[in-house]
């Protein structure tokens, strides 16, 4: 049984990933008194977009063909790593934590580079502010990290969140409300949700994450679609496994919790969206000091 | 740590550091208020053995205070004042929290090295004391307006009387109530001089007072 449940999670990620874009989707349709789109769009968008053929520009390099699919494999590897709902890693290792910053790294990087290929001023411009923004966000993540590390003596991702026990909770309360909410930030900032980018806009000057893959057609852009939807599952299950405490001790019911969870972080999402404007873009790194901050300041509290 | 004073020191944390980062005076000026309230709820929590009449009455005056009436008074200056809505630092609002960050460390690390009578209630006590006056002289000197200035001094005051509730819970309550009257008439006082300030030579920047020393 403890063998299969890495690979139940496994795969969990990979099926259910699309699920959580419909969610937010739909909920932001409610506030707006909308029908909205199908729960499970995210997939028939996917879908249509592996049927296509892809356009490219005379101007682009491998690194453009590259980008999308090394962003994908990143991805999938990052899913491998983290634990969900009491279920282990399928490749957890000791120090995982650090290969899954860097995964996210490599996947920004590579996403970067296919945006200035195409040569176009006008990516190149997005891509220079998701720089400048994820730059802020991985000593977010790492602090963040290294805080719960520091928590529980445990290296490994699969290892360090089963033994923040309930008692861990009760007593260091606001070391982990901080974690959470630098979390919280990172989770937004890193999948380019509101208060930081606006996933629906187009064609606009302040938009981050979109104008890098305006140029991605067909199955490539399928892959950056499908990555996104999965790299939203990633952190959210990171946050869900420090903010949500599921000790239930009977497998099912700790994964079958743990996907209500996540489902509910969609909802959340969604709410915080249809709520909220966007920040100005000056203020962007402003919020995302303060997450640097909260999980800085959870860290010098248990170094005490 | 123990429970709900943490959370209370978080709150302050918090509340430090949105004031820090802020551009609006009005938004800091609410998270000063909320801070207060914050604070007043410190003298019930503080009592272990049971909750006895003065520190209610503390709890009340500090919330009616604190929460309510300085605030009130600030807002109100802020509107006589008519002046733009700015904080207008001197160092930026993303170095102003960064150097909020570097203040709590320094202070964690000094309230570590300092003998500490008796058995306190939570080991973060101490250190957010500190951090929140550094914080309020922070506050003093890099920011331009006046009212920033008020605002600072009140950040100190707090984190004093957190250090008085908390750490020194023995002290009797005549001379928190004198604490706070002296709190009152300073701000009330302030908000009268800037106002002044403010009416003799249209703005309220403090760095060009000194052009007064002829």
């Amino acid at each position: 049984m403890t063998t299969i449940l890495p690979i139940v999670n496994f795969v969990l990620a990979l099926f259910l990933a699309p699920v959580l874009l419909g969610v937010i989707n739909k909920t932001k349709a409610f506030f707006a008194g909308r029908k909205g789109q199908p729960i499970l769009q995210a997939y028939y968008d996917v879908w249509k977009l592996l049927h296509k053929s892809a356009v490219y520009s005379t101007t682009t390099t491998w690194v453009f063909r590259a980008g999308p699919i090394v962003g994908l494999a990143c991805v999938i590897l990052a899913a491998a790593i983290v634990p969900f709902g009491g279920a282990r890693g399928l490749l957890a290792f000791p120090c995982d934590l650090i290969l899954l910053a860097y995964l996210f790294g490599v996947m920004r990087f590579f996403t970067v580079v296919a945006a200035l290929d195409t040569g176009s001023s006008f990516e190149g411009m997005g891509a220079s502010r998701e720089v400048q923004f994820s730059a802020l966000a991985e000593p977010a993540l790492l602090l963040g990290l290294a805080a719960i590390v520091r928590l529980t003596g445990q290296y490994s991702l699969s290892d360090m969140f089963p033994s923040l026990s309930l008692a861990t909770y009760v007593n260091f309360s606001p070391v982990v409300v901080l974690i959470a909410a630098a979390f919280l930030i990172v989770f937004l900032a890193e999948n380019a949700r509101i208060p930081v980018d606006d996933p629906n806009t187009h064609l606009e000057l302040t938009m981050i994450h979109e104008v890098m893959v305006l140029d991605h057609s067909g199955p490539d852009f399928g892959f950056i679609l499908y990555g996104a939807a999965l790299k939203l599952w990633v952190l959210g299950s990171l946050l869900i496994n420090i903010a949500v405490p599921i000790r239930t001790g009977n497998n099912v019911l700790d994964i079958a919790a743990a996907v209500v969870a996540i489902l509910c972080l969609a909802v959340l999402v969604g709410v915080i969206e249809s709520s909220m404007a966007r920040l100005r873009l000056v203020r962007v790194p402003r919020l995302l000091v303060g997450a640097v901050v909260l999980s800085g300041l959870a860290f010098v509290l248990l170094l005490r | 740590m123990n429970g709900f004073i943490d959370i209370v020191m978080l709150v302050l944390i918090v509340s430090n550091l949105l004031l820090l980062g802020f551009s609006q005076l009005k938004s800091c000026i609410r998270a000063l208020a909320c801070q207060g309230i914050a604070l007043g709820t410190l003298p019930l929590l503080a009592h272990q053995n049971g909750v006895t009449v003065w520190a209610v009455v503390l709890s009340v005056v500090t919330i009616g205070l604190k929460g309510v009436a300085f605030p009130r008074l600030l807002i109100g200056a802020l509107q006589e004042a008519d002046v733009r809505r700015e904080v207008e630092p001197y160092v930026g609002y993303t170095a102003s929290i960064l150097a909020g960050f570097i203040w709590l460390a320094v202070s964690a690390w000094l309230s570590s090295r300092l003998p500490l009578f008796g058995g306190s209630l939570s080991s973060l006590t101490a250190p957010v004391s500190f951090f929140m006056v550094f914080v309020g002289l922070f506050i003093i000197v890099s920011r331009k307006k006046a009212i920033s200035q008020i605002l600072g001094y009140l950040v100190m005051e707090n984190g004093m009387y957190v250090f008085g509730v908390v750490m020194l819970r023995e002290m009797p309550l005549l001379v928190d109530l004198g604490v706070l009257l002296d709190a009152f008439a300073a701000v009330f006082v302030m908000g009268v001089a800037v106002y002044h300030i403010n009416r003799e030579f249209d703005h309220m920047d403090v760095d060009q007072l000194d052009m007064l020393k002829g």
